[in-house]
């Protein structure tokens, strides 16, 4: 054992398997770890998500295990949800706040019991773990090195864990989660809005894993993919991603970037009846004071997509920016998320503008183009929550 | 008739173009009905099961010209239409080599200097040369055609806009692209390459579906109509529609019948209703009649006028002009269920190109001769073929670890010859049997073990898909690409509107400008023009309004 740590990007255990299938070498730092950005070409590892199979490596995730016979007290106390209500072997979406109701992070809750939880997110959180189960009766742990995890999506991937052998995945509902084997779990979640599975595994059978789902891919048009086109699926189906359409309190260096659940569209998110929990007082305020933002679902006019672009009220007041902007390449769309300042974006949503700056082989142009705003996920089929799933 | 029986406006034939037309008038507010002699909608943009667990797109078999205002107009994707480009393609030779057209640019420069150094940086410069003429004529594929002899403000407007697009090319680009409308295919690709396999690879785009060689004046044009599509802005880039051709159908027929339209199947129109100079609707291969002040024929311009109209409504030059108008059957098709996937020992294992179109063809000699065939009323002896497999790609086409090949065959006559006899009803088991034979020899240049693999295969002639789709001698395009025939003169001089001698009636097929493809681009203009006529060109919103 040295004491030195190693200088760079250092590797998830699946990288000997994306190693020998990038051809686009394009690679990326995800918490410090090498992530494909794309592994191909983004159009047809987008297209295979919507379309087939794909395998996306998500180890990188920061994962913690929260213990004890407080254990649940620990989570309601964090997140602003009411995990009593998750039942055992269910998984949960969750945001979590400071004192000031500011988003922390948001992320998975994986519950294997009342005393026995796991959080997956993206920023590194055991220190504010601890300093929530301060005074209670729970131990939390870091498993961010030792588990490892495939995000399996698609919408031929349960016939795929039928080909593998893992057809009791077969009977799981959304948000289900089980061990489907020894040392194997598996969750239906996913970050793409489409039918979709997560395999846990300790590292060390990690590649057993990857060998075992490849084999069975063949015929199921098996891709692995990088993050770019996961980000596509994960716009079209209206998911917010930390750091692009909020920025996580605690890294943000400048007052007043924070954003609460309530602005960030998560009110029902939010259980006030709950009890105590981090930035609830804040968050009554936020509540009866009114909103500062609205982040919502927009759709944009032409072809071009519109990531940056400035939000005009009647093409003249700046009232927001647009925080992810992609082409749907299936809903055949000009997609966005966008934060407005309030009221525009809820209480004033029409008479919105997107100014959008296109370079064309060198010469720049600016279009203001009509800006709706939406509720619904811009992407949704009946396979994703299908039980049991249909073949493809 | 009952009152249920009178409609705003009737659209006969369900194909696509007359499915999109139907949406368009539908969203506007008005009364539809669509009538189809089938018993499935389609017409030629269809997926049908012939064979158990394969599905078949029984005819047009891939997509890109589908215009991508219209599938965004009318929420396509909402009801069940996804396109999945493919990637690349190849031509393989007798000599086991072959051409891969690679989608990754670099591998594409390599590939072809493979061949030949000089051509590596004349595919850059054809490239231009295509995409610039692809950029000049896109913006007149949602507008209706300018008519030249007419003062009024709207088609002054049309004109200005074809004069100023056209001056804003300059002297040389537009001389060129004068020659570029009227050229060979054959002539073009002199001009850029030296290597015959290369050459041949792409001449394929500028014969498919015509009744013309590569050395034919007017292919180049054929070339560009073929690319001048494109998957999500990628000019050029085709696609497969899950699910098959038939998704892009029943995503209208749905989206139709969301926007509260009626489409009644399983009987053809047999005549359409003329009172007085003034359409008045259809009556039905079954005797049922429906009333409408309009009616759109989304069948070719021959077959409206020259089977289902009764003459004494037309003045004779207009049926002389129909009557002349250019609608060659030149292509056959073969759908094959595979037990597996076929080797292809010339290409690498799993080469991502072998997912794209493939070819057999050598030389733009050799494709000449095919086109001599067919002159003659025989297939090609050495046919052309577009072969692709879209269960690599498409799940739903075939069952797991099976596959579904499609064959387009360049070329095949409509009228074949035998013992001196050229007709329609020459093609019988036997003739159509030996024409497959003749497919599957030029098959197993690419893939010898093919025959072995097949458990099942639909043979289709020009004859079939005139007596199924309706497709008048069984030509794809509704009628010939050549430029005698577009534009303003589609599909025939004074007619170039969707209007018809008839008031009130319409043709809103791929007779019309801007030709044929699964483009829905002739319906969508149609609506716009029946919808301007009676002074509702407001009710229509949207991208191709």
């Amino acid at each position: 054992m040295t004491k030195h740590v190693p200088i760079g990007l250092i590797e998830t255990p699946f990288q000997p398997r994306l190693q020998a299938l990038s051809t686009a070498k394009s690679w990326t730092n995800w918490a410090g770890y090498v992530s494909p950005g794309m592994l191909d070409t983004v159009e047809f590892e987008y297209f295979a998500i919507r379309n087939q199979a794909t395998l996306f490596d998500i180890s990188p995730m920061h994962k913690y295990r929260l213990t004890g016979p407080d254990a649940l007290r620990v989570v309601n106390r964090l997140v602003t949800r009411d995990a009593a209500k998750l039942r055992d072997g269910r998984v949960g979406y969750a945001l979590w706040c400071d004192e000031e109701g500011m988003v922390i992070d948001d992320g998975t809750l994986f519950r294997f019991s009342e005393t026995d939880f796991r959080l997956c997110c993206q920023e590194p959180m055991y220190t504010w773990l601890l300093d929530t189960a301060w005074g209670f009766d729970a131990e939390i742990t870091d498993e961010s090195d030792e588990i490892a995890a495939l995000s399996l999506q698609g919408p031929t991937s349960f016939s795929l864990l039928q080909d593998a052998g893992l057809e009791a995945v077969a009977e799981m509902k959304p948000f289900d989660w089980r061990e489907i084997e020894p040392d194997l779990w598996v969750s239906r979640t996913g970050f793409t809005g489409d039918l979709g599975y997560e395999l846990w595994v300790p590292n060390g059978k990690a590649l057993e894993l990857w060998d075992r789902l490849w084999a069975a891919g063949g015929p199921w048009g098996l891709k692995a993919i990088g993050f770019d086109a996961l980000n596509i699926c994960r716009i079209e189906a209206g998911f917010i991603a930390a750091g692009f359409d909020f920025q996580p309190v605690h890294t943000a260096m400048r007052l007043g970037r924070g954003r609460s659940p309530l602005e960030l569209g998560f009110g029902k998110m939010v259980d006030f009846t709950k009890g105590h929990f981090n930035g609830r007082r804040a968050l009554l305020d936020q509540q009866k004071n009114g909103l500062r933002y609205h982040l919502r679902k927009i759709e944009i006019g032409g072809f071009k997509p519109a990531d940056g672009a400035l939000i005009y009220h009647k093409k003249k007041r700046e009232v927001g920016h647009v925080t992810s902007g992609v082409w749907s390449p299936t809903t055949k769309r000009n997609i966005a998320l966008a934060e407005f300042k309030a009221p525009f974006g809820d209480g004033i949503t029409d008479d919105l503008w997107a100014e959008i700056y296109v370079n064309e082989e060198g010469q720049w142009n600016k279009r203001l183009v009509p800006v709706t705003v939406e509720d619904k996920p811009f992407f949704i089929n009946s396979r994703a929550r299908a039980t049991p799933p249909r073949p493809f | 008739m009952g009152q249920h029986d009178r409609y705003d406006a009737i659209v006969a034939g369900a194909g696509h173009n007359g499915l999109t037309a139907a949406c368009y008038l539908a969203k506007a507010g008005l009364k539809v009905l669509v009538v189809e002699k089938n018993d499935w909608i389609g017409g030629a943009a269809v997926s049908r099961s012939l064979h158990e667990g394969w599905t078949y797109s029984n005819c047009s078999y891939v997509c890109s010209l589908l215009r991508r205002e219209i599938v965004r107009d009318l929420e396509l994707p909402k009801y069940g239409l996804q396109v999945i480009p493919y990637e690349g393609g190849a031509s393989f030779s007798r000599d086991g080599d072959y051409f891969a057209y690679m989608s990754d640019h670099d591998a594409l420069r390599r590939e072809i200097s493979r061949h030949s150094a000089h051509d590596a940086d004349a595919y850059d410069r054809f490239s231009q040369t295509v995409i610039r003429q692809c950029r000049f004529i896109r913006p007149f594929l949602l507008r209706n055609a300018p008519d030249p002899t007419s003062l009024k403000p709207r088609d002054i407007g049309e004109l200005l806009f074809l004069i100023r697009q056209a001056h804003g090319l300059g002297k040389k680009e537009l001389g060129e692209t004068l020659r570029f409308w009227s050229m060979s295919i054959g002539d073009f690709l002199d001009e850029h390459f030296e290597n015959d396999l290369i050459k041949a690879h792409i001449a394929g785009a500028g014969i498919i579906g015509t009744g013309l060689g590569v050395y034919s004046p007017g292919t180049a044009y054929v070339l560009l109509h073929h690319y001048m599509g494109d998957v999500d802005g990628a000019i050029g880039a085709w696609g497969f529609a899950r699910g098959g051709m038939g998704a892009i159908s029943n995503a209208l027929g749905a989206c139709f019948e969301e926007a509260g339209g009626t489409i009644v199947t399983g009987s053809g129109v047999d005549r359409f209703l003329v009172d007085n100079g003034k359409v008045t609707g259809v009556a039905l291969d079954n005797g049922d009649e429906y009333h409408a002040p309009i009616v759109a024929s989304n069948m070719d311009v021959k077959r409206t006028f020259l089977q289902h109209t009764g003459q004494q409504h037309l003045p004779g030059d207009f049926v002389k002009a129909v009557k002349r108008f250019k609608i060659r059957g030149s292509s056959g098709k073969l759908n094959i269920a595979l037990d597996a996937l076929p080797e292809f020992p010339a290409a690498p294992k799993g080469a991502p190109f072998l997912r794209g179109d493939l070819h057999c063809a050598e030389s733009l000699n050799e494709l000449e001769r095919a086109y001599d065939d067919w002159k003659e009323g025989r297939w090609s002896q050495n046919p052309y073929f577009d072969m692709l497999i879209p269960s690599q790609i498409d799940p739903t086409m075939a069952p797991p670890g099976k596959h579904m090949m499609t064959v387009f065959v360049q070329y095949a006559p409509y009228d074949l010859e035998v013992g001196g006899v050229r007709a329609g009803t020459n093609w019988n088991g036997q003739t159509r049997g030996a024409f497959a034979d003749c497919v599957f020899d030029k098959l197993e240049q690419a893939c010898p073990d093919i025959r072995s693999k097949t458990v099942h295969a639909e043979i289709r002639t020009p004859w079939d898909i005139e007596q199924e789709v309706g497709l008048t001698e069984g030509n794809i395009f509704q009628g010939e690409l050549t430029f005698d025939q577009l534009l303003f003169n589609r599909p025939v001089p004074g007619y170039a509107q969707y209007d018809t001698p008839i008031d009130g009636m319409y043709i809103v097929g791929s007779s019309a400008h801007p030709g044929g493809g699964v483009m829905a681009a002739p319906g969508a203009n149609a609506a716009r023009e029946i919808l301007r006529n009676i002074g509702r060109s407001g009710n229509m919103t949207g991208y191709a309004a």
